[in-house]
């Protein structure tokens, strides 16, 4: 494909769509699908048809719009306006397939259903910085045609036809991204140890094996805007000179999966994948490999081996997979949410990136908001907002009139910030200060109704079950901590199992062999540091605790007599 | 392990515990500590196996940094200056250890390796004199449908030595890990009694590999069985003569 036939698709696509009334937007990502979704859309095409309005009201099926508490959402669009009035745009809330007379018969008289409406100036809305998300829930995910006719594509052809890989890895260091799966390392910095790199073989992986609880960005990007994902690596794999890349997605994600495969057999049927992509001396393919179910292969080294069809535990670093990754060969690793966002950075320069964001932390940052919180959903926002902005205003404060006791970011890795830390404004160094992490985007609000030790021995439970068990420490530390936890909550702790707690912690952050172990003990270390008289809570007193403590005997090794 | 020879390959100098030494710029700290007697304990390392830096029982410090590295898996650097013996190393040490015997069913008194045992060994030279960690007890297996050896499972540590004999000298690949986690065990072919296996050579390399009392031949009682490990640094060299 060259440029030209780009943008005569893009304006087509325009032309098409300005003979329409209205586009009817309909999620259908997985947490309106879950609540029905489909059949909404079905109920309205029918609908639509009956009518008679099929050249005038278009219904699509789209990506995610956010607001996931409320779905199924309906979005209406007008497109067309007599008189030069603004388009306006209504959204609906909790669809169901018989609301779709009334709201087709609302597009005839141009009255909206009010029963349905949801404020679209409610902070939610208009608090948002959307950049990655930009086109979730207003693009079919399933039609090329519909990324390209927003600029989608055209950063392709401005990294191979104008630029060199060199000035591509520029812009992206100038726009100070860095890696959105949680360690936060300067994506420009590790574009050029790849690209330096000397290899007739390179590879490039997109991780998209999204394993947190309660975490969902990747999998709304694949499903929303699959791509995106796809042209950002891309750019990637020119700067580097990867011929060759793999998306890593977890098979728990059926409907993101089913829409990247698509992806990218359209994106290869356009010539934007495979040989001499927009006629430049360059080739990459790219291919799915699925996840069989295991956290600790969202770790870089356990993925490649993964992907190499070996078992999927992580090996130490160095080597790091720039200087030997897939197959022994240098290997460009970064997670979705990093891919999505390369695009808008090559169209729009890296300097109008970095005016977003912190001093240390630029763009954008998409979050999973769940647990005790009014807005379940995925948001999006400038780094640097606190988190008071991101719970109150954006997330729309706690249900139930119950009290914030807690947000835990970052997931099993991460930790517990309690209500005194909510003016911290969210980026990489504040969060870690803090005993929690950015992590990929997770975001667990906590109410006072839960007890913080529950909420520890959640994520032990977790990472314990995730251990791959290659080391020790975390094979056999967090399954102790686990069960010290357990006693914990039961009331049966001594201030002995305290000590061994805390011993724990410090030993399998310390030693344990990958992130997941190193990690691990988070969760437990800051829901100790600020939340300790809750531990304390549920210590017996030293008569009542005598019986255990006793139990704790010494057992002597017997010689050997080597 | 013999003194550095003269290659043409570059040396590196530089300090394990205030000790000026040097090694070829390929060996690993651990290697370059042994070749001067400086002891540090390990596992799940074997001379003349791959290093998996399982067992996190050889992490040392690096001055300057306060991340601890395997010595099993860490190559040696120009000026560096190894600790391989602080009081935080202890401690770590010996509570891996604790872990370790917290995790199965380690009893010495009834073992066939009593007495030839490193992990009782190293127990003992970490001083590790009790274990404070409550025993998990699992309830596991012991293999003995193979005519000349036996598997119990209740002594194994995961320390993946069968596994990497069997797959890089034997390259038969009887040997592999199933599960994970706490749940993990090693198993023959695709969890079949090993006594069926088709791939097994029968060659013991396996058991005599085998650290603890896990893997031991048929026919031993308590404190008779010990292991020949002679063949594996034979075997390595020879190979490595016959490449070069």
């Amino acid at each position: 494909m060259t440029a030209e036939e780009l943008l005569a698709i893009a304006e087509s696509e325009r032309q098409a769509k300005q003979q329409l009334k209205y586009c009817v937007h309909v999620c259908s990502s997985t947490g309106c699908a879950s609540s029905n979704s489909e059949a909404v859309a079905a109920a309205l095409q029918q609908h639509v048809k009956e009518a008679g309005l099929q050249q005038a009201v278009q219904v699509n099926m789209v990506g995610c719009m956010g607001l996931c508490a409320l779905g199924p959402l309906v979005e209406i669009e007008q497109v067309q306006v007599q008189g030069g009035a603004p388009p306006t745009t209504v959204l609906y809330q909790s669809v169901t397939p018989a609301d779709a007379p009334e709201i087709v018969s609302g597009l005839v008289s141009g009255q909206a259903v009010q029963r349905l409406r949801l404020e679209t100036d409610d902070p939610f809305f208009t608090r948002q910085t959307k950049v990655v998300l930009a086109q979730a829930g207003r693009i079919d995910p399933e039609r090329l045609e519909d990324y390209v006719a927003d600029r989608g594509y055209q950063a392709v052809f401005k990294a191979l036809t104008d630029m060199t890989p060199a000035e591509v890895i520029e812009e992206v260091t100038k726009s100070g991204l860095r890696g959105r799966g949680g360690g936060g390392y300067p994506t420009g910095l590790k574009w050029n140890t790849v690209a330096k790199v000397q290899s007739d073989q390179k590879y490039l992986i997109c991780n998209a094996d999204e394993g947190d609880p309660g975490a969902f960005m990747d999998r709304s990007i694949l499903e929303s805007n699959p791509h995106l994902v796809i042209e950002g690596m891309i750019i990637g794999a020119y700067a580097v000179g990867a011929s060759k890349g793999y998306v890593y997605v977890r098979a728990e994600y059926p409907l993101a999966v089913k829409r990247m495969k698509q992806a990218i057999r359209q994106a290869e049927r356009a010539g934007f994948l495979g040989q001499n992509i927009c006629g430049a001396d360059f080739s990459f393919n790219v291919e799915i490999r699925l996840g069989a179910g295991a956290f600790v292969c969202g770790e870089e080294t356990a993925l490649m081996a993964s992907i190499e069809g070996r078992r999927g535990t992580p090996r130490p670093r160095p080597p790091y997979p720039a200087a030997s990754g897939l197959w022994g060969k240098p290997t460009l690793i970064n997670n979705v949410e990093t891919f999505a966002n390369v695009p808008g950075i090559i169209l729009d320069g890296g300097e109008a990136y970095a005016r977003v964001g912190t001093e240390k932390s630029k763009g954008t940052k998409i979050f999973a908001l769940t647990g005790k919180i009014n807005h379940t959903g995925l948001i999006e926002v400038p780094m640097g907002v606190t988190l008071r902005e991101i719970i109150y205003e954006i997330g729309g404060g706690i249900p139930d009139g119950r009290k914030f006791k807690a947000v835990q970011t970052g997931g099993p890795s991460g930790g517990c910030i309690p209500e005194q830390f909510l003016d911290t404004p969210v980026d990489y160094e504040s969060l870690s200060a803090l005993g929690s992490i950015m992590g990929s985007g997770g975001m667990i609000v906590i109410d006072d109704s839960s007890s913080m030790i529950d909420v520890a021995k959640y994520f032990m439970e977790f990472s314990k079950e995730e251990s791959c068990g290659k080391c020790v420490p975390c094979r056999v530390g967090t399954a102790q901590m686990y069960d010290l936890l357990c006693k914990f909550s039961a009331g049966q702790a001594t201030e002995f199992d305290l000590r061994l707690l805390e011993d724990l912690c410090d030993l399998v952050k310390n030693t344990s062999l990958c992130g997941l172990g190193q990690t691990a003990p988070n969760p437990v270390i800051s829901t100790l540091k600020y939340f300790r008289d809750e531990y304390l809570a549920k210590i017996k007193k030293p008569e009542e605790a005598f019986g255990v403590a006793s139990t704790q005997a010494e057992h002597p090794i017997e010689e050997a007599s080597q | 392990m013999s003194p550095v020879p003269i290659t043409a390959e570059p040396v590196k100098t530089f300090k394990i515990d205030g000790q000026d030494v040097s090694a070829r710029e390929t060996e690993s700290i651990l290697q370059a500590a042994r070749a001067h007697n400086i002891d540090i304990p390990t596992l799940c390392h074997l001379e003349g196996l791959s290093s998996t830096g399982a067992c996190r029982l050889c992490m040392v410090e690096i001055k300057g940094s306060n991340k601890l590295l395997p010595a099993c898996v860490t190559r040696v650097q120009e000026g560096i200056e190894v600790v391989t013996n602080s009081e935080r190393l202890v401690k770590y040490r010996r509570m891996i250890m604790e872990l370790i015997f917290s995790e199965r069913n380690h009893v010495c008194a009834v073992c066939v390796v009593n007495g030839h045992c490193e992990l009782q060994s190293t127990a003992q030279k970490l001083g590790m004199d009790h274990v404070r960690y409550p025993y998990l007890n699992p309830q596991l297996d012991v293999d003995a449908s193979h005519e000349r050896f036996a598997i119990d499972h209740n002594r194994c540590i995961l320390c993946t030595r069968c596994v990497r004999v069997c797959d890089e000298i034997e390259t038969a690949h009887t040997w592999d890990v199933m599960g994970r986690g706490i749940g993990s065990k090693v198993i023959t072919d695709f969890n079949q009694p090993w006594g069926e296996s088709e791939t097994c050579t029968r060659c013991g390399k396996c058991v005599n590999v085998c650290p603890t009392g896990a893997l031991f031949e048929k026919g031993k009682s308590v404190a008779e069985m010990a292991k020949q490990r002679q063949f594996l640094p034979y075997l390595v060299s020879r190979r490595e003569a016959m490449i070069e």
